[in-house]
């Protein structure tokens, strides 16, 4: 489905997560993170580059991945993105929803 | 050929490769340290005294096939540029194609405080035999509380079973007049039941008719013995009597030792072809790949299926082909003497239906019923009679049939 953010219009699924990363932006970032009542601070986008560029790696991500990566470790990573902190962060990086494995 | 575990997968495969490979031309071998094959599917019923330990546990040697050498040694490493497994024994075993099913294991040790003074006494696994067996001896004489079922992290074992030992412990404490007595939580990493949507709704349906509290989200960080809570990295708090914990699962140490796994220790693996990402002459199936695919019996079943035939085209030369779907089928036992049934593949979720007969069953898909309770029963003979003989399932296709399903 369509809907606009921050000025721009994108495709989202229906749980809101974006499905074609080519329409994000650090805007639409910002304005996501606020719907999930989180202000972005540099700290939080050094944690969704570091996403993206797993994402645009093709690595799946786990909560563990994160913590090893030393880009931040499990317990300031909850503390970013509080509650749910992997499918957050990745809502305001543009990627889709974790597949955790079944 | 050289095949290592000689658990479900690997001896589903010496049975299957016994068959096609030429005698004169192939010496198959089959390496494990233990001597024993254990029934895992049983460990869910062993601490509700439903299974005896007798059940599940027979020889390794009666499975392996005359004319197969089962080698009872504990393996150090694996040196796949030099092609050969090397013991701990000091001997070097040399190989042309290697199969990889060493499965997985839990790791208790990956969570601060879960193997503390609690362990085993108020906290306990049951993906071991020795932990199913001492659960059960603590459930006999449990006066009641608060039992916590707990998932750490994702992936594990039978998906499902964390969920059915909720299920078949609500039916195990009204049979013994006591659930009254007792609060049942289920506490899991995921966002709900199950990771699919459509089987999430009807689980977490059972759950609330059951009376099942759920807490989803919930990444461990550690277990506090001294207070028996679980604590996340959020700070949620949730306190227990009785810990029924499904550890970290992580791919055997030799893994890590041949450097050849990722950082759970799974092998990297071709999702359809089971071929090495690495090593051309190396497959790997079941529990020890990193596949996104269920870790279970069923789908170790269907992978050998898929295996041989591409190790049949492999040894002559012809190229593989990508057939493995993902494809699982799992029976749910939700208790009191009922079971669902869920079938699915790599990118089909789990609906409802009928199975194996498209329209006609007898079972029922993602539907609660006595029947589907019988077929996992059932199992079991199926399991040592057919399944680790490499017997082919009849009416169950190796891929994930579309018919008789209802998708929207």
């Amino acid at each position: 489905m369509e809907r606009t953010i921050a000025g721009v219009t994108i495709q989202v699924n229906e749980e809101g997560y974006l499905t074609d990363f080519s329409q994000w932006s650090k805007q639409v970032g910002n304005d996501l993170a606020l719907e999930a009542n989180i202000t972005m601070s540099p700290r939080h986008w050094e944690v969704i580059d570091y996403i993206q560029t797993e994402f645009k790696n093709e690595v799946p991500l786990s909560i563990r991945k994160i913590g090893k990566s030393g880009v931040v470790d499990i317990k300031e990573f909850y503390q970013l993105f509080p509650m749910a902190p992997l499918k957050t962060a990745s809502k305001i990086a543009g990627i889709p929803k974790p597949a955790s494995c079944i | 050929m050289i095949i290592l575990g000689a658990g479900t997968a690997g001896t589903m495969m010496a049975n299957h490769l016994h068959h096609h490979l030429n005698a004169g031309e192939w010496e198959i071998d089959v390496i494990d340290e233990r001597e024993e094959h254990y029934y895992q599917p049983g460990y869910l019923f062993l601490p509700f005294d439903i299974y005896e330990p007798e059940d599940i546990i027979k020889p390794i040697r009666d499975f392996i096939p005359k004319g197969v050498n089962l080698i009872n040694e504990q393996i150090d490493r694996i040196m796949p540029k030099e092609q050969y497994v090397s013991m701990v024994n000091g001997d070097r075993l040399q190989y042309d194609l290697l199969i990889i099913a060493t499965g997985a294991k839990i790791a208790p040790d990956e969570t601060e405080g879960m193997q503390g003074e609690e362990w085993q006494k108020s906290v306990f696994d049951f993906y071991t035999f020795e932990g199913a067996l001492a659960l059960r001896n603590k459930l006999r004489e449990w006066k009641g509380g608060k039992l916590v079922v707990h998932i750490t992290e994702m992936p594990i074992k039978c998906p499902v079973a964390p969920l059915e030992f909720a299920f078949l412990a609500d039916s195990y404490f009204k049979n013994k007049h006591m659930r009254d007595k007792v609060e049942i939580t289920f506490v899991t990493p995921l966002s709900g039941a199950f990771t699919k949507p459509k089987a999430t709704a009807a689980l977490e349906h059972l759950l609330e008719q059951k009376q099942i509290h759920i807490e989803s989200d919930f990444a461990i960080e550690s277990v506090d013995n001294e207070n028996k809570t679980i604590v996340d990295y959020g700070g949620r708090v949730v306190p227990f009597d009785l810990l029924v914990t499904v550890p970290t699962n992580k791919g055997d140490e030799l893994i890590a030792r041949s450097g050849m796994g990722d950082d759970l220790n799974f092998v990297p693996t071709h999702k359809a072809t089971l071929q090495s990402k690495d090593w051309p002459n190396i497959f790997v199936l079941g529990d020890a790949t990193n596949i996104a695919a269920s870790k279970a019996g069923s789908v170790a079943h269907f992978e050998a299926e898929i295996l041989t035939d591409n190790i049949m085209r492999y040894v002559s030369g012809e190229p593989l082909k990508e057939e493995f779907d993902g494809h699982a089928n799992c029976f749910i036992e939700t208790g009191n003497g009922k079971a669902l049934l869920i079938d699915f593949n790599y990118t089909h979720e789990p609906v409802e239906g009928s199975f194996p007969f498209p329209g006609v069953g007898p079972l029922r898909l993602l539907k609660e019923s006595r029947i589907n309770h019988m077929g996992k029963l059932a199992f079991r003979w199926i399991y040592w009679n057919m399944l680790l003989k490499g017997t082919h399932i009849p009416f169950v296709s190796t891929t994930m049939q579309e018919a008789g399903k209802s998708f929207d």
